[in-house]
């Protein structure tokens, strides 16, 4: 019977602890273990997106890592993306632009849109359709999802100079 | 809870991870950037005894060039190779195939390494591997080996590699600065595994040709090296009627199974007209 592992990490920039056995994915570890539980987890083999969180600075599915590979990790989910009450450009922008509807992907949408502007400040809206292609909707035929990260990209560009 | 019940190593030494993977003989699976055996491991289609993570050797993680050759150490993450401007300008047929795998979060955690030991057939680097003659490092309880593609792929998801051994190097031929390079690739979203993916290298002036290597993904069980077209176009040139002959010899080269995503003849067929694509646009991007 393998040993439960201790995992101390870091999460929306307060550190956490857990307890449990190394087959525990990662996105579990964080609904169930830390009570986060706007990561969302949908196909659980890395086709869908949904869990994607921002691991160390860069977008991953959360449900492909396991807990045990995130000790010592920086992990930001949905959770730590609004700032002192007040959303983020790109939460404001699919508001704004009807880039949800049941909510289901959004968290992964939104942290995977997070890395592909800082990866591609200045996206056409091809890119930004192979962007997002990274995480499945079902929802919104994604026409309100490539609006919001063009808004949000040009609300950054402004802000950041 | 979904994997099955594994007891989790993260060595922080290759000769660590290889004394453990004796241990288990045979019954402990390496884990890389997971992207690949996770999956396996959550439907529980893989049931390993034990991982070995690799992902706390950091001496498996870097891109050099020398000696017109760039070795990769095996744990180099795909995004870190898309981003890379070394592979750029000395592998642009790696930084255009690398965008093909996956999506982005899937590249910050795939390794280069990791999917040559996979060896999934339809995979974008087991191809380019063999394209270009690479060959990779493999390291066991005996020593040091080099391994070339053509001796390494054996089947689906099967490679000479003995299962107390690691790959820890992949070592690619840079491509020459006048030559051209193409990875033509057809899937049915963007993203998912190719259907067909060919990978070709043109060189020479005009319409001569002084080298040509073409490579299959998804055409069979292991990669295939498409030599027989090839010479076609090394001996007739690049004009339109030797690249149609070479692009027919190509499909003729291969002999794919059918699947749900594709019959065997449509995968032959594709085989054809991406080689054809492929020439043409390596073609008019050499000498850049």
């Amino acid at each position: 019977m393998p040993e439960p592992v201790s995992i101390s990490l870091t999460v929306n920039g307060i550190a956490r602890e857990g307890r449990c056995e190394p087959r525990k994915l990662l996105v579990d570890f964080i609904r169930e273990d830390l009570e986060l539980t706007g990561t969302h987890v949908g196909c659980e083999h890395g086709i869908c997106g949904a869990c994607t969180v921002i691991v160390n600075g860069e977008a991953a599915r959360s449900c492909l890592m396991l807990a045990v590979q995130a000790e010592g990790a920086e992990i930001l989910t949905i959770e730590g993306l609004a700032k002192d009450g007040k959303f983020h450009p790109l939460q404001e922008a699919f508001r704004q632009h009807h880039g949800l509807q049941c909510g289901f992907c959004t968290p992964g949408m939104l942290l995977t849109a997070l890395d592909f502007l800082r990866v591609n400040p200045h996206p056409t809206e091809l890119e930004i359709r192979e962007g997002i292609a990274a995480v499945l909707c079902r929802c919104t035929g994604y026409q309100g999802i490539v609006k919001a990260v063009d808004a949000a990209a040009k609300e950054l560009g402004r802000t950041t100079g | 809870m979904k994997p099955a019940k594994f007891e989790y190593h993260a060595p922080g030494s290759v000769d660590e991870a290889i004394a453990l993977l004796g241990r288990y003989e045979g019954d402990a699976k390496v884990l890389a950037g997971g992207q690949s055996l996770v999956p396996l491991l959550n439907f529980r289609l893989s049931r390993p005894a034990a991982l070995i993570d690799l992902n706390r050797i950091p001496s498996l993680a870097y891109i050099r060039a020398d000696d017109g050759v760039v070795r990769f150490g095996a744990m180099t993450r795909q995004r870190t190779i898309e981003f890379s401007d070394v592979v750029r300008q000395r592998l642009p047929l790696l930084s255009e195939a690398t965008r093909l795998v996956g999506h982005l979060p899937i590249r910050t955690r795939g390794t280069i390494g990791g999917s040559i030991a996979h060896a999934d057939p339809s995979a974008e680097y087991p191809a380019i591997l063999a394209a270009l003659d690479g060959e990779v490092v493999v390291k066991g309880p005996k020593g040091e080996r080099t391994v070339k593609a053509r001796e390494l792929f054996q089947t689906y998801l099967t490679t000479s590699l003995e299962s107390d051994e690691v790959l820890t190097e992949v070592r690619l031929p840079a491509i020459d600065a006048g030559a051209g390079t193409a990875f033509e690739e057809f899937s049915r979203r963007h993203g998912d595994f190719a259907i067909i993916g060919i990978a070709a290298v043109i060189a020479g002036d005009g319409a001569s040709c002084s080298m040509a290597r073409l490579a299959t993904a998804g055409a069979g069980p292991i990669p295939v090296r498409l030599r027989a077209a090839e010479e076609i176009l090394e001996r007739d040139g690049l004009g339109d009627a030797a690249i149609a002959a070479a692009a027919a010899r190509a499909a003729e080269l291969v002999d794919p199974d059918s699947d749900i995503h594709a019959s065997s003849a449509y995968r032959k067929h594709l085989t054809g007209v991406l080689t054809e694509r492929a020439v043409r646009r390596a073609m008019a991007k050499r000498g850049r």
